[in-house]
């Protein structure tokens, strides 16, 4: 089957998830990423890549920081951003996915970012352009259901690579709510793209997917033995909102358990570093001093996150 | 072509900014070839501001039709541009799209007070107003586009000019 990812040349033609993108387009993806970083401290915050394209946010779920920095990473690299709150627009007057997509394409869109509650809504609408014979425009999955959030997994693998270099070395723990969550699902993905030997998820039995073994990480239920001697601890938010029926007993109780504490995280390796996709609650599932302590690197993935957005825009928009 | 010597051509430059150096003047290559050749004249001119670099990829005004693919390099200008004296340094002068990228990206991190070019090597084929200040050998006849003039550079740092198949 046609990678719906990649063009006839191979190269990047829409970013739907990381599973089953290849090895060299996930690190040429970081090593682009590299150069941008810097652009920040120049005098002109901008470069001229994307000059005259214009850039749709479409966002079908609610999102601060996520649409926030796809567009500061589409102004830095000077496209015209447009956002869209589909949740108060058409939709809510009764316009389907594929009508909005057509009359956006209609307006001269060169590319789309996408959140969607449902699984698969980015496939669905890079699906459509492709019927339509509009491969000119670009898709990027800004998260969608339960499926993937492949930029906040691309953002967090250059993170790792920032501060341990190397991937093949590592014990990598995610800790937290694994069922409800995307970001988890590419991060496993690249994890095991990049050849990280120990990829570990601990949560309690309520909040994993059944047969997450298959994905090839080791489960744990307690988070004393399962972040033992780790060098990265992905921490991921609670998701009350997508929780329906009594998967927990309270906040509090799961704070006791699985939430990360100066104690807990002193199992894991001196220089481990603590990571989190945000936003978070604290005093649920991290604690305050660890979010502010040393080893936290959660405000440095939120700058890397904008050179990672501006690595993916420019390498569709060719 | 018996004048492709590039030390002598790297040493005829010298000679050509020297006269013109200032405590204020400062250098920046555009990679690859224009570094390895800003790192030579920073030193044989003893210019005390510290050496900046440019990557010109993301100014280029064919990244439409090439993409971003080849890794590209960090930009580093580690000196106050604004109110700067600068020498734009490249290893060969062609069409001027790279020299118009490299002041298009210099002008982003301030507005410098002056700005030259220094090239070892003008081979014709100008498609911009675009003028070396400073350059220390002109083809008498251009070089056809289907040929490449390439800046080399050893690991014992010795400089090589050649023509290639384009």
């Amino acid at each position: 089957m046609r990678n719906p990812q990649l063009n006839d040349n191979g190269e990047l033609q829409h970013l739907l998830t990381l599973d089953g993108l290849p090895r060299d387009i996930l690190v040429a993806i970081l090593d682009n990423a590299a150069p941008f970083t810097e652009v920040a401290e120049r005098e002109v915050k901008k470069l001229p890549l994307l000059r005259g394209k214009s850039i749709f946010n479409l966002f079908f779920e609610n999102s601060t920081r996520t649409r926030t920095t796809f567009e500061i990473a589409a102004k830095r690299l000077s496209a015209d951003v447009v956002n869209l709150n589909v949740s108060t627009s058409s939709t809510a007057k009764g316009e389907s996915l594929l009508d909005t997509v057509d009359n956006l394409c209609a307006m001269q869109a060169d590319m789309f970012v996408v959140r969607h509650a449902a699984s698969g809504a980015p496939f669905l609408i890079a699906q459509h352009l492709h019927q339509q014979g509009r491969d000119d425009i670009h898709v990027i999955n800004a998260g969608d259901g339960r499926h993937a959030h492949p930029t906040q997994g691309l953002l967090d693998m250059y993170t790792i690579r920032h501060y341990k270099r190397d991937f093949t070395g590592l014990t990598v723990a995610i800790v937290g709510d694994v069922l409800h969550s995307r970001v988890a699902r590419s991060q496993i993905c690249a994890l095991r793209t990049l050849g990280v030997p120990d990829i570990r998820v601990i949560a309690p039995k309520t909040l994993l997917p059944t047969d997450i073994e298959k994905l090839g990480v080791r489960v744990f239920y307690d988070m004393h033995e399962g972040l033992r001697d780790v060098d990265v601890v992905m921490m991921l938010r609670l998701q009350n909102e997508r929780m329906n029926g009594a998967l927990l007993p309270t906040p509090q109780e799961f704070y006791k358990v699985w939430g990360l504490t100066a104690e807990k995280l002193a199992r894991a390796r001196p220089d481990a570093i603590v990571m989190h996709p945000g936003p978070m609650n604290r005093g649920v599932e991290i604690d305050s001093s660890v979010a502010d302590g040393a080893q936290a690197v959660i405000l440095p993935q939120v700058t890397f996150g904008i050179a990672v957005r501006m690595a993916v825009m420019s390498m569709l928009a060719v | 072509m018996s004048n492709l010597d590039a030390e002598a051509l790297c040493a005829t430059l010298v000679e050509l900014i020297r006269p013109h150096v200032t405590p204020a003047t400062t250098l920046v290559g555009i990679h690859t070839g224009g570094v390895w050749l800003a790192e030579r004249l920073h030193t044989a001119l003893g210019i005390t501001q510290p050496l900046g670099a440019i990557d010109v990829s993301y100014y280029r005004d064919d990244f439409g039709s090439k993409g971003l693919h080849a890794q590209t390099r960090r930009t580093d200008i580690p000196f106050r541009v604004e109110g700067a004296d600068v020498i734009i340094v490249d290893d060969v002068l062609y069409t001027g799209r790279t020299t118009r990228a490299a002041v298009n990206e210099l002008f982003d991190f301030g507005r410098p007070a002056r700005v030259d070019l220094a090239v070892l090597i003008d081979r014709g084929g100008r498609e911009l107003p675009v003028y070396a200040r400073y350059c220390a050998h002109t083809l008498p006849v251009s070089l056809p586009p289907t040929q490449n003039l390439e800046l080399m550079c050893s690991e014992s740092g010795q400089l090589n000019l050649r023509v290639i198949d384009a």
